[in-house]
C-alpha cells in the first residue's frame, strides 16, 4: 500500500467538509475492503482534481480502509454495518445532498476509474444540464477492458434498456457516474440497494430525467477481486431485471397517477 | 386418513405450543407470534372438524381429503411465508435507512469536535 503525502493528509483531515460554492463538486468512493487500492485512488483524485472534497463510504470494511483512506486525506462515511453497494453509494448521496453540494462524482475504490476523467464528466454535468452523466468504457474509442461474461451481460442490458430509456446506453454498468442536485434529490429518496447502476437508470427515466455518456478510461482493478463472480452472474441477471421490470411497472403507474405525492419516499428502493 | 388427521392434529398442537413457549421467553415478539398461532389453530381446526374439511374439498373440486388437508396446510403456511417476506423487506428497509442515518450523524459529530 503507497503512503500517503504528510503535507496532503494533515491539510485534508483539517475540518468538515462542506461546499466551497456554487457548482461545488464532492467525489464519493464507495468501498469495501479495499485497503490496498484506497489510498492510490484518493490521491489520484486529489492529484488530477485538487481541491476536491474525497469522500470514502467505508461498507464495514474487515480490514484498514477507514485509517488508508484518512491517510491518504479523504473524509471518511463508516457505515455501522455492511449494506452493499446500493446502500453504500446513497449513503454518500444522502450526506453530499445535506451538505449542498451541487455535483457528486462516484469513483469506485478499486482503481478502476481513471481520476483524469472526472474533470470530462463534471465538465459535461454542467454544460449539458443533464441530471447524470456516465463514464462510459464503450462511449469512445477505448471500448474494451471487459472480460467476455461482462461483455455478454452489457449487452444483452443494452437491448433491454435501449427501448425502456428511449436512447441507447453504451455502459449500463459502468460505476463512474456523476450526478447533478436534481438526481441527488432523487437518489438519496430512492435508490436500488444490489447492483445499482442498470436500476438506477430506469430510476431516473421514471422522473424523466437525462442522461449522457462521456468515453472513458478503464483500468483493471488494482487489488482484490469483482464482487460478480461466475456463479453470481446468473443470480445478477434475474435481479437486475426484476428490478428493471418492477420500476418499469412503478413508472406506468406513476404516469397514471400524475401528481399525487411527488415527493414521497419510495420504500422499495432505498431499500 | 384418521391417521393423518391425528398427526396433523399433534404438529398443530406442538406448534401451538412451541410458539407459546417462545413469545413466553420473549424468543418471538407477540406481533409476529400471531400469524403462527393462527396457522397453527387452523390446521387443528381442519384436523378436528372432518366436516368443514370435507366441506372443503368439495368446494375446492380436489378428489380426496388428504390432499384437501395437504393443500391447505401448504397455502397457509405459503401465506405466512410470504407476509413474513414483506415484514423482512420493510425491516430491511428500515435498517438501512437507520444505518445511513447513524453513519452520517457520526459524521456530522465527528465533524463539529474537528477542531
Amino acid at each position: 500500500m503507497s503512503g500517503p503525502a504528510p503535507g496532503r493528509a494533515a491539510s485534508a483531515n483539517r475540518g468538515p467538509m462542506h461546499p466551497t460554492g456554487p457548482g461545488a463538486l464532492l467525489v464519493i468512493v464507495p468501498a469495501y475492503n479495499e485497503e490496498g487500492a484506497i489510498a492510490a485512488v484518493v490521491e489520484s483524485v486529489h492529484t488530477h482534481v485538487p481541491g476536491t472534497p474525497v469522500l470514502v463510504i467505508d461498507d464495514c470494511s474487515q480490514d484498514s480502509t477507514i485509517d488508508a483512506a484518512r491517510l491518504a486525506g479523504a473524509e471518511v462515511l463508516a457505515l455501522p454495518h455492511h449494506l452493499g453497494l446500493g446502500g453504500c453509494v446513497q449513503a454518500g448521496y444522502k450526506l453530499a445532498y445535506e451538505l449542498g453540494f451541487d455535483f457528486v462524482i462516484r469513483v469506485d475504490g478499486d482503481g478502476q476509474h481513471d481520476a483524469r476523467d472526472i474533470l470530462r464528466i463534471l465538465d459535461r454535468l454542467r454544460t449539458s444540464g443533464c441530471e447524470m452523466v456516465i463514464g462510459s468504457r464503450f462511449a469512445g474509442e477505448n471500448g474494451s477492458g471487459t472480460g467476455t461474461v461482462r461483455s455478454l451481460g452489457i449487452r444483452f442490458f443494452r437491448m433491454v434498456l435501449r427501448p425502456i430509456l428511449g436512447k441507447p446506453v453504451h455502459d449500463p454498468t459502468s460505476g463512474f457516474v456523476g450526478v447533478n442536485r436534481r438526481a441527488l434529490d432523487l437518489f438519496s429518496r430512492s435508490f436500488p440497494l444490489e447492483y445499482p447502476e442498470i436500476e438506477a437508470l430506469v430510476v431516473l427515466q421514471r422522473k424523466r430525467f437525462r442522461f449522457e455518456e462521456v468515453p472513458c478510461r478503464m483500468r483493471p482493478r488494482m487489488t482484490g477481486r469483482s464482487s460478480i463472480t461466475a456463479m453470481k452472474s446468473m443470480y445478477y441477471i434475474v435481479h437486475v431485471l426484476l428490478g428493471v421490470f418492477v420500476n418499469v411497472l412503478r413508472f406506468e403507474g406513476r404516469r397514471r397517477q400524475q401528481p399525487v405525492e411527488e415527493k414521497k419516499e419510495d420504500r422499495w428502493t432505498t431499500s | 386418513m384418521d391417521h393423518l388427521l391425528n398427526v396433523t392434529t399433534g404438529l398443530s398442537v406442538l406448534l401451538l405450543a412451541i410458539v407459546l413457549l417462545s413469545v413466553r421467553r420473549a424468543h418471538i415478539r407477540p406481533e409476529y407470534s400471531v400469524t403462527w398461532l393462527i396457522a397453527a389453530a387452523a390446521m387443528l381446526l381442519l384436523s378436528r372438524v372432518r366436516p368443514l374439511l370435507d366441506l372443503l374439498r368439495r368446494l375446492s373440486g380436489l378428489p380426496d381429503t388428504p390432499l384437501t388437508l395437504f393443500l391447505m396446510g401448504a397455502g397457509v403456511f405459503l401465506i405466512m411465508v410470504f407476509r413474513f417476506s414483506v415484514i423482512l423487506s420493510h425491516l430491511r428497509d428500515d435498517n438501512i435507512a437507520l444505518a445511513q442515518r447513524v453513519a452520517i450523524l457520526e459524521y456530522h459529530v465527528k465533524s463539529q469536535r474537528q477542531p
